[in-house]
């Protein structure tokens, strides 16, 4: 490098690789950390923290039902920063399944899956799908306790899609049990076949990220000036990616990724959960038939979330969080409502006797399912309508009313599967877990 | 392609070109889809090169006297409950529970079969109890032979209800 180097302009190979992910010019309001709270640059910086460390674990990893266990043992055990770069590894993938959640919550709040950003936000669903299906394939591998029946309950969700659903389960396993040729199929998904999908997918995420002409901007904002990627951006960037590094390591010191005893096909633990991110859709399988939690829920949520943004808006609020005044006002209330109304459907659903025992002559798909499903949907209208005339919403505050229940639900439902379900999946404090 | 070309081109030659332009995003998704299916297919288990033998899948449990009429023994090498009942019949459940797969176990104060994962609890004959589940254990059919209680594991049959065909007398 020269000694005359301009120190406001990076070097010629550093900039043609920012300049390949960013546009040269900006505009000045997106560089607010509190658009975009940095989400999508962590979950990508992620992205490629999972693909160095799990580079590193396969150098000892080995996917046998025999081996599996004894290879990660011998990796904490006998290894200099084996179990460090276990850690990582664990630690990192549950940071992405946060920050890809609450990027896609950042992306709903602001309004930013509206057209032109359409694409992004459907390759958004799938992105999102790719993160949970790789910690999910991960989480067999270290072949446990945990994650040999964390993963025999999830794959047996499958058998309650009628026609297809258990087809899509031997092919996901290879077999009819979790065996020797689930654990290959898992391990291959996972290194392979979805790292190389996201990246691709990611590659075209960025792309089209600077063909809607870089990230979202309030109306009021759009005659800003605009102001150079480096350094004012890059810069910034850097300083999150190392904030988040820290905290990575930190966490990884500090704390250890579980491992239990050896999978024993034999005898389940008691209570067994799924992993932590399907732990709502556990809790709500005690309150549900299986054909609604697993079938009706999901595919309603995928259709409205494809059909999001072609849903024909009066407002052009976005860039803005919660898009006005207004939506933060009902936000808080719709908040409030979801709140309460699932805690008391948990606890009524507990008090209850069981529908089956107590009217053996219906078909459990009325009793635990339509039932429950038009009580907590009517609840659920009902009291959108309410807030409907309180506030005389339009048509995207309303959209994100019942997006910011939904939201609360399952995260009240998560809560109470990890934290207040003890042997036997019966409900109680956490201490007495 | 620059999108500024084809959108002009697309303007003025409005038939073959329009057909053409809006078939690449169809053709795109076929290949996609091909290459789904293909990657799915890989994942399956392939055709079993040998059927597997009826000898070696049907285990020898024990001797008839071995089980005291109304007794549950639990085998968890072969994943299942030889449960003998009040008439002396024979029942052979499987270990799996019926909701998502959970192995459960017998609780003897209780007389149930208990899931630990969602609380399913099934009765001596593998009927439903306690929901979540929603249809009996599954069985294996029992033979007895010479004194000797045989199971063959490779035949699970799924069933709504308890029947009393399931079960098997010793003579
Ligand atoms: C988005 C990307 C990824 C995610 C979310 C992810 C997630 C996970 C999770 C949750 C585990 C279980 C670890 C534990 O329970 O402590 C795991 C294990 C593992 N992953 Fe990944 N992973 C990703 C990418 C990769 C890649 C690209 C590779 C290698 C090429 C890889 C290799 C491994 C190996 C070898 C293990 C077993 C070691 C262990 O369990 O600690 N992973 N992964
Ligand atoms: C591995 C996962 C993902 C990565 C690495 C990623 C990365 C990014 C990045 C870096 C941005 C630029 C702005 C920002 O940081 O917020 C962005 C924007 C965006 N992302 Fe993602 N993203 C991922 C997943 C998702 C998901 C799950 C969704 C929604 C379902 C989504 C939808 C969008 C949309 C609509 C934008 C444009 C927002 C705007 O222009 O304001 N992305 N993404
Ligand atoms: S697996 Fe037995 S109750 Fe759910």
């Amino acid at each position: 490098m020269t000694s005359n180097a301009d120190t406001t302009k990076p070097s010629v190979n550093l900039n043609n690789l920012i300049l390949h992910l960013h546009p040269r010019r900006i505009k000045a309001p997106t560089l607010r950390f509190t658009v975009t709270f940095g989400l999508g640059g962590m979950a990508a910086l992620l992205v490629v923290i999972q693909v160095f460390t799990g580079l590193l674990l396969k150098f000892h990893y080995e996917p046998s039902p025999d081996n599996a266990y004894n290879s990660i043992l011998n990796l904490q055990q006998g290894l200099l920063f084996g179990q460090l770069a276990r850690n990582l590894h664990h630690w990192s993938a549950v940071l992405l399944l946060w920050t890809t959640f609450l990027h896609m919550l950042r992306v709903l709040f602001t309004g930013a899956y509206r057209k032109p950003r359409h694409m992004n936000w459907f390759f958004g669903i799938v992105l999102l799908m790719l993160v949970i299906l790789s910690n999910f394939t991960g989480y067999l591998l270290p072949w446990d306790q945990l994650s040999y029946w964390a993963v025999t309950i999830s794959t047996s969700l499958l058998d309650y899609i009628p026609f297809i659903g258990s087809s899509i389960r031997e092919s996901l396993l290879g077999g009819k049990e979790v065996d020797a040729a689930s654990l290959t199929n898992f391990f291959n998904l996972h290194t392979g076949v979805i790292p190389v999908l996201m990246v691709v997918l990611m590659g075209y995420h960025f792309w089209r990220i600077r063909k809607a002409g870089g990230v979202i901007v309030a109306d009021k904002d759009k005659d800003e000036p605009m102001i150079d990627t480096y350094p004012h951006l890059v810069a910034r960037e850097l300083v999150v990616a190392l904030v988040l590094i820290a905290i990575l390591f930190l966490l990884g010191s500090l704390f250890d990724a579980p491992l239990r005893e050896r999978a024993n096909p034999a005898i389940s633990p008691n209570p067994a959960k799924a992993p932590w991110y399907f732990m709502g859709l556990q809790e709500l399988l005690i309150h549900f038939h299986p054909f609604f939690a697993v079938v009706i829920f999901p595919v309603i949520l995928l259709l409205a979330g494809f059909w999001l943004p072609y849903i024909k808006l009066t407002d052009n609020n976005q860039g803005i969080w919660f898009l006005s005044e207004n939506g933060k006002r009902a936000g808080i209330y719709a908040f409030l409502a979801g709140l309460v109304m699932t805690i008391l459907f948990i606890l009524v659903s507990d008090v209850l006797p069981d529908p089956e025992m107590l009217l053996p002559f219906i078909p459990s798909l009325i009793t635990t399912g339509f039932i429950p499903f038009l009580v907590a949907a009517g609840g659920i209208f009902l009291f959108l309508k309410y807030l409907h005339g309180k506030f005389s919403l339009n048509r995207s505050e309303y959209i994100q009313c019942v997006i910011i229940i939904l939201v609360v639900s399952y995260t009240v439902l998560s809560f109470t599967g990890i934290l207040f379900r003890g042997e036997g999946m019966k409900l109680m404090w956490p201490w007495q877990l | 392609m620059t999108p500024a070309l084809s959108d002009k081109k697309a303007k003025d030659t409005s038939g073959r070109r329009d057909f053409l332009r809006k078939a690449w995003p169809v053709v795109g998704l076929v290949a996609a889809a091909e290459f789904l299916l293909f990657t799915i297919n890989m994942l399956r288990p392939g055709k079993e090169l040998s059927k597997s033998n009826p000898i070696s899948t049907l285990k020898i449990i024990g001797n008839v006297e071995d089980f005291q009429v109304n007794s549950v023994t639990t085998d968890r090498v072969n994943k299942l409950f030889l449960v003998r009942q009040q008439d002396g019949g024979f029942l052979a459940l499987s270990l799996i529970c019926s909701h998502l797969g959970c192995s459960v176990a017998w609780d003897e104060p209780n007389t149930r079969f208990i899931c630990p994962c969602h609380s399913s609890a099934f009765d001596k004959f593998g009927n439903v109890v306690n929901s979540p589940a929603a249809r009996a254990l599954d069985y294996f059919p029992v033979t007895i032979e010479a004194g000797k209680v045989k199971v063959d594991i490779s035949r699970k049959m799924k069933r709504k209800k308890f029947d009393k065909s399931q079960v098997t007398y010793a003579l």
